[in-house]
């Protein structure tokens, strides 16, 4: 395929998702649940890109994406619920006097959410990376589920509200600026996965030995790697806050770490194109089964399972279905082309051919 | 004979109560190739890890160019364990991790070929390239060091032409023959830009006749990269080819060393390699 059709394709599908955007945007009301879908398949998914630069493009199997997630989640509702509602947040015990009085604006709070969840993770990563596979996830793991329990801990409910969770947090006032913010955070890990550091970690990933060998000081790497995506993290955390309005420390229990899992898992470890399409998927995916949630008659037969819950059940099938057909992921390691995309077409027509009788031109 | 380039005093290696190297001491010598040989278990691959920093010798010092590189001494409970040469004992610690020892111009290759497997021919050398990059993190993930990046590929695209391996630049390193896997395990150590060449075992698992190429090839890039190669073998017509020097380990003491043609008639050698007969 030439350049220029490549580019003239990216144009179209550019063009047609921000079409798409503005509809959407023009006729709020009537699309508020399709466009709530879209904005938390977003923010899944630039936490998904972030894990993958840990687990699929370094190499490191980590599972404290759920901590990281809350710490910007909550500085950035710490920071932003307007001050005079703050007493009406914090109705039992009162919020501490200092930290009542600042508020900041919606992006320097985001930042400060992903450097806060950085410098956590530069501090807890010094003595975690030593560690390698199952063992760096159980110890991340563990550090997740301890930062969820200091937040929930009564002892600071002048700060955080303890379980009371945090109310009235400002939600995004269109559906652009979350999609903005989450396209800029991929585009950076994305510069960063095609540079000589993205190299490097890949390096590490291949074969830690001889990535050392080749003068990759490996535990500085890993740390960067971490704390990188321990930043995209949290600020995927403080996107979720503002998402959502209210949060609680249950929002951030490690069931949420296995959704990110699950997306980076289901669209290919070590691609990115992957886990956005991971995303969309399992967050759309949950919604589209709703019918099963609901009883069904056909005719005056009443179809048994179709209840409550059925929904999740169904939904795991599906997933197994797919990590059987596709046992690295929908994308593999590969990347979204538009060759990619022509072929994968070509092969479905061909396979029906075959069906049919055809002859097989080869691959 | 022109200046040190490697030399190891007096090393020890133990692992727990046994002794792996024994007060080993050797030197290379700059424009040589010297080899080190021995039976299995030797020894051999211990003595070459403690000059590239996988493993610290249990006692005794490494300099590189005359510099002082790795040194250790028996500590803990190590210091009951040890078996070596009490009078042998080095006073300093030097640490070293590989990345560092690689920095300094020591580039290796390993005994089970380790390559970037998923990655391509043209990613593996590149990525040898990435210790010598300037720009920090920053400038490097914004792409703002396009002009360190160009340099990269050009001299990474120049090695792989010189190596005639151009023609898989974008192949998967995992797909190519065994043997030009061997090739560009060495081009992309080459790619650090390194003084001294190590090499474990390059002719493992290879015919007559590529080991015959190999001896040449790795003749040709000694004059090419003006290198010096430390290599360990067990292919005696690669070692008696093309060495200088050949240093003989068994069970971890040195049996022998000196010029090719001494080793082969040295009963010592002989009978490491072959065994003693009972009674003889």
């Amino acid at each position: 395929m030439k350049k220029s059709t490549k580019t003239l394709f990216n144009i179209i599908a550019v063009s047609i998702i921000l079409a798409i955007l503005i509809f959407l945007e023009m006729n709020k009301r009537k699309f508020s649940y399709d466009i709530s879908i879209i904005e938390r398949s977003m923010i899944y998914a630039v936490a998904a890109v972030a894990m993958n630069l840990t687990n699929g493009f370094t190499g490191l199997f980590s599972l404290g994406q759920a901590g990281f997630m809350a710490i910007g989640a909550y500085t950035v509702a710490l920071l932003t619920i307007p001050v005079e509602a703050r007493a009406g947040v914090f109705y039992v015990t009162g919020m501490n006097e200092f930290l009542s009085k600042i508020e900041l604006p919606f992006i320097p709070a985001l930042l400060l959410g992903g450097l806060f969840a950085a410098i956590l993770a530069g501090l807890i990563g010094i003595p975690v990376l030593r560690l390698k596979s199952d063992y760096l996830a159980i110890a991340t793991l563990g550090f997740s589920e301890i930062i969820r329990s200091i937040i929930a801990s009564p002892q600071l409910n002048m700060i955080t509200n303890g379980s009371y969770g945090l109310k009235k947090i400002p939600r995004f006032s269109s559906i652009f600026v979350p999609i903005a913010l989450c396209c800029l955070c991929i585009l950076i890990i994305v510069l960063l996965i095609n540079s000589s550091y993205g190299r490097a970690f890949k390096a590490i990933r291949e074969d830690e030995t001889a990535a050392e060998a080749m003068g990759i000081n490996l535990f500085k790497h890993k740390l960067t790697s971490f704390m990188i995506s321990s930043f995209f993290t949290g600020v995927a955390g403080g996107l979720l806050a503002s998402y959502m309005g209210t949060i609680d420390s249950g929002t951030f229990k490690i069931t949420l770490t296995y959704d990110i899992l699950l997306i980076v898992v289901l669209g290919g470890m070590g691609s990115v194109t992957g886990s956005i399409l991971g995303s969309f998927l399992v967050t759309a995916g949950r919604e589209w089964l709703r019918f099963f949630d609901q009883p069904l008659k056909v005719g005056n037969w009443q179809v048994p399972l179709f209840r409550t819950g059925f929904r999740m059940v169904v939904f795991s099938v599906l997933l197994m279905v797919v990590v059987l057909f596709y046992s690295k992921g929908l994308m593999g390691s590969k990347e979204f082309s538009w060759e990619g995309l022509v072929r994968f077409f070509k092969n479905l027509f061909t396979r029906k051919q075959k069906l049919n009788g055809g002859v097989s031109n080869g691959k | 004979m022109g200046n040190n380039v490697l030399r190891l005093e007096h090393c020890t290696m133990q692992f727990g109560g046994v002794v792996a190297v024994d007060n080993f001491s050797m030197e290379v010598n700059e424009h040589e190739i010297v080899a080190l040989i021995g039976p299995n278990g030797a020894g051999k691959t211990t003595a070459f890890n403690f000059v590239t920093g996988v493993y610290e010798p249990t006692n005794g010092k490494v300099f590189f160019h005359d510099e002082l590189m790795v040194a250790n001494h028996p500590a803990g409970k190590m210091k009951k364990l040890y078996k070596g040469d009490p009078d042998q004992i080095c006073e300093k610690i030097v640490r070293k991790t590989p990345d560092q020892i690689t920095k300094l111009g020591i580039a290796r290759t390993f005994q089970n070929i380790r390559l970037f497997k998923a990655l391509t021919v043209f990613e593996n050398v590149l990525i040898a390239k990435h210790m010598h990059a300037k720009s920090g993190l920053l400038k490097t993930a914004m792409h703002l060091n396009y002009r360190e990046e160009i340099q990269m590929r050009k001299e990474a695209m120049e090695l792989l032409e010189m190596q005639n391996l151009a023609a898989y630049r974008n192949d998967i390193a995992s797909s190519l023959p065994y043997g030009q896997q061997r090739h560009l395990e060495i081009a992309r150590a080459l790619a650090t830009n390194p003084t001294l060449l190590l090499l474990d075992e390059p002719a493992a698992g290879m015919n007559p006749q590529e080991t015959d190429e190999l001896a040449a090839f790795i003749k040709k890039t000694k004059e090419d990269f003006n290198l010096t190669v430390f290599l360990i073998e067990h292919h005696m017509d690669l070692v008696m080819g093309i060495s200088d020097r050949i240093y003989v380990l068994d069970f971890g003491k040195m049996i022998a060393h000196g010029l090719p043609a001494d080793i082969q008639n040295n009963d010592r050698v002989i009978q490491a390699y072959l065994g003693v007969e009972e009674n003889a």
